[in-house]
């Protein structure tokens, strides 16, 4: 199937001569949960802002369900949703009315029926006849959300969602993300709490510097980039590192009961028989042995500055 | 065509305006009442008819002006200033609606507030005056007009305005200087003659002017003239506007 949305190209260079994005290309499959990580001014709202029309690119082409934004823009931006990530609403419309413009000034027939059920799900609907300036910080997160649904988008971009939100409205909105996936819409997100993203997305763009760094199934971002590290319990503390073992490769923690070796799970010889095989030939006992994944978040500040 | 759209921000506008209802509508017709009673009643009393009218009748079609151009330009202004200062822009700017009927709705959003104004206002001159309107439905049709274009210059200054200072400068400074100087309490054929013809080059004395000669059958201007200037007002702003569109200015980076 063809990719919902397809990026050639795009770049963006600011009236200042800043330039925000270089040219960028990327395509997001249908249904998919895309998470685009990166530091902040490293181009993600711009190129969120482009897609959406809020910013216009200085040179490429975007297509969204196959309609060019540019050209189609009326039936390209009814198909998109964007949460945006300053709390910009109306504070003196109440809940109800705001989520009714919305979906008016996206070119839907009232539905209010939808509304209704939107607003039951994002927990607002106790809430509808409230001015907004009356809701706290997360409640006014999910109205914008409940604004970015209301007229049915099936690609929905979320910035920074979950940035300065309790851990209530955390669950309830990844909740929601999942849902909207179960009902096949697209869903790109921008986020720095990459557990979230590792939680969450099913490939994972990284950006820096305007640049489009890699993109990756996000299992095999992990397995590729991905490093472990052999933690050995040892039955008796050392007190230094034994002179079989490289000390570039094993560390000795500084009680001397733990040794720690890193290595990367993507080359065919990990090392680590042979590492087990030197501390039995030494004579050191271990009690146990556990290994642990490096975290997409150490991937991620790796990638950032080897490239920096 | 998004109509759905352009209800909205109409619908949308329109409830601002009912939320601050004391400030839209009850102040201006307050200071309008005001406005009779001292140079209708008061002091109208002591000055002599103009032009066979009785000078409270005179000035009620420039009273009315007074208020609608400075209404449908500060309402507009402040219509499209609003989302820009609090951020809500990015809603219009990604919605499918185009540049036209984002301005359909702001617009005339604005200027039936305005309109709405100016017939208010022309009940509450009842209330003081006694007069006539001899062509309601050019009557109308200026009315109609003046706002709109107004509610366009609005929309301009709300695109172009960094501050809420800059937002009310323009209507302070010089849209309601213009309009005391064109000819709303006074004939221009009482000027003169060498002012007479610098007050030509104040557009606000063609609508004054047309707007009274749909009430009494003569002013200052020949009507001809104040449509023709009128209608050259609307194509200046919508051409500036659909500039602005164009080139994102102020809109979009």
């Amino acid at each position: 199937m063809n990719p919902i949305i397809e990026i050639r190209g795009i770049q963006k260079t600011y009236a200042s001569g800043f330039q925000a994005l270089q040219p960028i290309d990327l395509s997001i499959e249908r249904g998919e949960i895309f998470a685009l990580l990166g530091p902040n001014g490293a181009g993600k709202t711009t190129l969120i802002s482009i897609i959406c029309g809020i910013v216009n690119a200085s040179g490429g082409q975007i297509t969204a369900d196959g309609l060019d934004i540019q050209r189609d823009y009326r039936q390209a931006r009814q198909r998109i949703g964007l949460v945006p990530q300053e709390l910009a609403v109306n504070i003196f419309e109440t809940v109800w009315n705001t989520v009714k413009f919305s979906r008016g000034l996206f070119g839907c027939a009232p539905d209010d029926d939808y509304l209704e059920q939107l607003l039951r799900q994002l927990s607002l609907w106790d809430k509808k006849d409230n001015p907004i300036m009356a809701l706290s910080g997360g409640m006014k997160r999910r109205v914008l959300i409940a604004k970015a649904l209301a007229h049915e988008p099936r690609i929905l971009f979320l910035d920074e969602p979950t940035a300065g939100v309790d851990v209530e409205l955390r669950r309830d909105m990844w909740a929601m993300i999942r849902r909207l996936r179960e009902d096949g819409v697209t869903i790109i997100l921008t986020t720095h709490y990459i557990e979230e993203a590792e939680d969450m997305a099913d490939r994972i763009g990284v950006i820096n510097k305007g640049q489009l760094m890699l993109v990756k199934e996000k299992h095999a971002l992990m397995r590729d980039l991905g490093r472990k590290s052999l933690t050995v319990h040892l039955n008796a503390p050392l007190a230094q590192l034994p002179q079989a073992l490289d000390p570039a490769e094993v560390e000795l923690s500084a009680d001397g009961t733990e040794l720690t070796y890193q290595y990367n799970t993507a080359r065919e010889n990990t090392g680590v028989a042979p590492l087990l095989q030197q501390l039995a030939e030494a004579g050191i006992g271990y009690s146990d042995l556990s290994t642990k994944q490096s975290s997409l978040e150490e991937i991620f500040v790796s990638l950032v500055e080897e490239k920096a | 065509m998004n109509t759905y759209g352009v209800k909205a921000i109409y619908l949308f506008e329109l409830a601002r305006t009912w939320r601050t209802l004391m400030q839209s509508i009850a102040s201006p017709v307050l200071s309008t009442s005001l406005y009779f009673i001292v140079f209708g009643s008061a002091i109208g009393s002591q000055i002599v008819s103009i032009d066979g009218i009785s000078y409270g009748a005179f000035i009620i079609p420039g009273l009315v002006m007074l208020t609608i151009l400075t209404e449908s330009t500060s309402n507009a202004s402040f219509g499209i200033y609003m989302p820009k200062f609090s951020g809500t822009i990015y809603e219009i700017l990604s919605a499918p609606v185009s540049a036209f009927e984002i301005v359909a709705g702001y617009v005339g959003a604005a200027a039936t507030k305005s309109i709405i104004l100016g017939l208010i206002i022309l009940l509450t001159a009842r209330l003081f005056v006694d007069y006539s309107i001899a062509y309601p439905l050019l009557m109308l049709l200026f009315l109609v007009l003046t706002c709109v274009t107004f509610a366009l210059l609005g929309f301009l200054i709300g695109l172009w305005a960094n501050s809420f200072e800059q937002l009310q400068i323009i209507p302070m400074m010089v849209i309601a200087p213009l309009t005391f100087l064109g000819g709303t309490f006074y004939s221009i054929s009482m000027l003169p003659e060498f002012w007479q013809k610098v007050t030509l080059l104040n557009p606000v004395v063609y609508l004054v002017s047309g707007f009274r000669w749909s009430f009494y059958g003569s002013a200052d201007v020949h009507i001809g003239v104040s449509l023709a200037m009128i209608t050259l007002f609307i194509a200046i702003c919508s051409g500036l506007i659909a500039w602005v569109f164009h080139t994102g200015y102020k809109l979009k980076s």
